[in-house]
């Protein structure tokens, strides 16, 4: 659905984006991670033609971008950098005038590559507005303007105006930005809810738990480079320690320092961290169980997405001049 | 993507608040003329004030002599130099070309709204001043600035011309705000540098010293409308200015498609 090869980024001499190679396939589940600075808006901005790329190719739905836009961002909807309209309007209004705007809308959802039949636009604007709607939870808004909403209710209708045309294929920047937790679950479970009705959604976010939740593949850049990508159960490898719960730490402890390559890790309470090294953790298992230890909970640590990250992206914090 | 941006232009109330202002400032003129009594003496003050006492189918033609110099040129600077730049700092714009609206067709819905406005201004200011100017001063047979009369029928496209090169001339400073526009994302600085220009003109077209200049100068034959009303009519300074004014236009409109049409939108 993405992809882009060797795409490169400089304003004046700063190099944002360097060398980016991506690949987002159908119906994945993105995440695009990275620091502050670290090139992702400038990326989402060349995937959608805002920004034009220096060198390096992009393809979004297998058309090159941004010589195909005509064709290919009717299919797509976008939430970049955070959402934005015309304040004195209702949002019923706002998102009539961006549907109007636009090419007409040759319904959907878009199931087959090629251009979209032509039907008469315009018409079903109303109900696809009511839907978007209520698909964000904005269903009862009134006609109160825009500039007297909560910055929660915006974001809520920047994914409507996203959604407006069941696109193909979502580029969402940051869209639980300004959302409470109940918010931010519920479009959690939408974005869950779209990717199994045959969308694609690109997520670029710096909130590695909602990636973690959600996303089936994840890019990491850093400094504009690319440091990682590949399905995110991949990405959280085990750790190589496992975490054992028992109200008899001290037999554990004897008994798996008995095996081979085994060191013992921290221990407090009942609890007690092991290092396997190359053992594998139902044999230590066994060997508690045999040994007449009371094991509650033996569990294998894997890497948390923030681990990976801190550690591809590892550095003391300073923002990219 | 035309009508859209006449649903934003017509549902803005700020677009009724300057053309209510535009009108404003010929009426108190008239008012004030009429109560008093004492217009300026001929051949000083604004053009065509002297004669309106006498003679209120003059005052259209004095009403945008009056709204022209200052007035008028602000107005259609504001709103064009917000065309861009506006949805640039709302953030709109990049919704909107994501939408995806063409760039070239972007530029040009805006540049077709700010036609429409323009017009809509000069035609209201025209209108206005030629109701209160028939209420409060009654319509002769026009006396021309030559001194011969001039037919109402004459008189009737003499002033659809005057209310054309106005507007045309109030184009040449959309397309510099437009241009203006499309360079930066705030819509002060866009209308602030269309203004910039307009008074550099107007300086310099006080200034002997630029005599050489003079002829080119945007501004210079903005008030060659009221040549218009002389018998028979002088048509040098308004066909200079018509000309003059479609190489602003050309040249500036140029500039800003060159400049949006490949321009990293990072508002």
């Amino acid at each position: 659905m993405i992809r882009t090869e060797g795409l490169t980024k400089r304003f004046g001499g700063l190099v944002a984006v360097d060398g980016l190679d991506l690949d987002v396939g159908e119906g994945d589940l993105f995440g695009f991670l990275g620091p502050n600075g670290s090139g992702k808006t400038t990326t989402v901005r060349m995937l959608l033609g805002l920004v034009f790329a220096t060198s390096g190719r992009i393809e979004v739905l297998g058309r090159p971008m941004p010589r195909a836009a005509r064709e290919v961002l009717p299919q797509v909807g976008s939430l970049v950098e955070g959402p934005a309209f015309y304040p004195h309007l209702s949002g019923r209004a706002n998102l009539a005038l961006f549907d109007a705007a636009g090419p007409r809308f040759t319904g959907g959802p878009w199931r087959s590559p090629g251009p979209p039949r032509a039907t008469p636009g315009g018409r079903d604007r109303r109900r696809r507005i009511d839907d978007a709607l209520g698909r964000v939870g904005l269903d009862r808004v009134g006609r109160r303007p825009v500039r007297a909403w909560s910055s929660g209710m915006r974001q809520r209708l920047g994914l409507a105006a996203a959604l407006l045309r069941t696109p193909r294929l979502l580029v969402l920047d940051e869209p639980t930005n300004g959302l409470d937790p109940h918010g931010m679950r519920e479009v959690r479970d939408l974005l869950a809810e779209l990717v199994a009705g045959g969308s694609t959604v690109f997520l670029s976010s710096h909130l590695l738990a909602e990636v973690e939740l959600v996303c089936t593949r994840a890019a990491i850049v850093d400094r504009g480079r690319l440091v990682a990508q590949d399905r995110v159960e991949a990405l959280l490898g085990p750790t190589g320690r496992v975490l054992v719960t028992t109200p008899d730490v001290g037999a554990a402890a004897d008994l798996a320092a008995a095996l081979p390559g085994v060191r013992l890790g921290e221990r407090g309470g009942d609890r007690l961290a092991v290092h396997l090294d190359g053992t594998a953790p139902e044999a230590l298992n066994r060997r508690l169980v045999d040994g007449g230890v009371r094991v509650r909970e033996l569990v294998v640590e894997r890497s948390t997405l923030e681990d990976v990250f801190l550690r591809l992206t590892g550095r003391d914090g300073h923002v990219p001049g | 993507m035309f009508l859209v941006e006449l649903r934003k232009l017509v549902g803005r109330p700020r677009t009724w608040v300057t053309i209510g202002l535009l009108a404003g400032l010929p009426t108190l003129v008239a008012v004030l003329l009429r109560v008093t009594g004492v217009g300026p003496r001929p051949g000083q003050g604004p053009a065509f004030l002297a004669q309106v006492l006498n003679n209120g189918a003059l005052f259209p033609a004095a009403a945008l002599a009056l709204v022209l110099p200052v007035f008028l040129p602000v107005a259609v600077a504001v709103l064009a130099g917000d065309t861009v730049a506006g949805e640039a700092s709302a953030g709109t714009l990049r919704y909107l070309l994501v939408r995806p609206v063409g760039r070239t067709r972007l530029l040009v819905a805006k540049l077709a709204v700010t036609v429409v406005f323009v017009f809509l201004a000069v035609l209201v200011v025209a209108g206005v001043a030629f109701a209160v100017g028939a209420w409060l001063f009654g319509v002769k047979p026009l006396p021309s600035v030559s001194g011969q009369t001039i037919a109402a029928q004459d008189a009737t496209w003499r002033t659809a011309v005057t209310v054309a090169y106005v507007a045309w001339s109030m184009l040449g400073v959309a397309a510099v705000a437009l241009f203006a526009s499309t360079v930066t994302d705030s819509p002060l600085a866009a209308a602030l540098g269309a203004l910039a220009a307009l008074v550099t003109s107007q300086v310099l077209d006080l200034l002997d010293a630029a005599a050489a200049i003079k002829p080119y100068l945007p501004t210079h034959y903005w008030l060659a409308f009221v040549d218009l009303f002389r018998t028979p009519v002088l048509w040098h300074g308004v066909s200079r200015g018509f000309a003059i004014q479609a190489v602003y236009i050309a040249v500036f409109l140029g500039a800003a498609w060159a400049n949006f049409a490949t321009k990293d939108i990072k508002s």
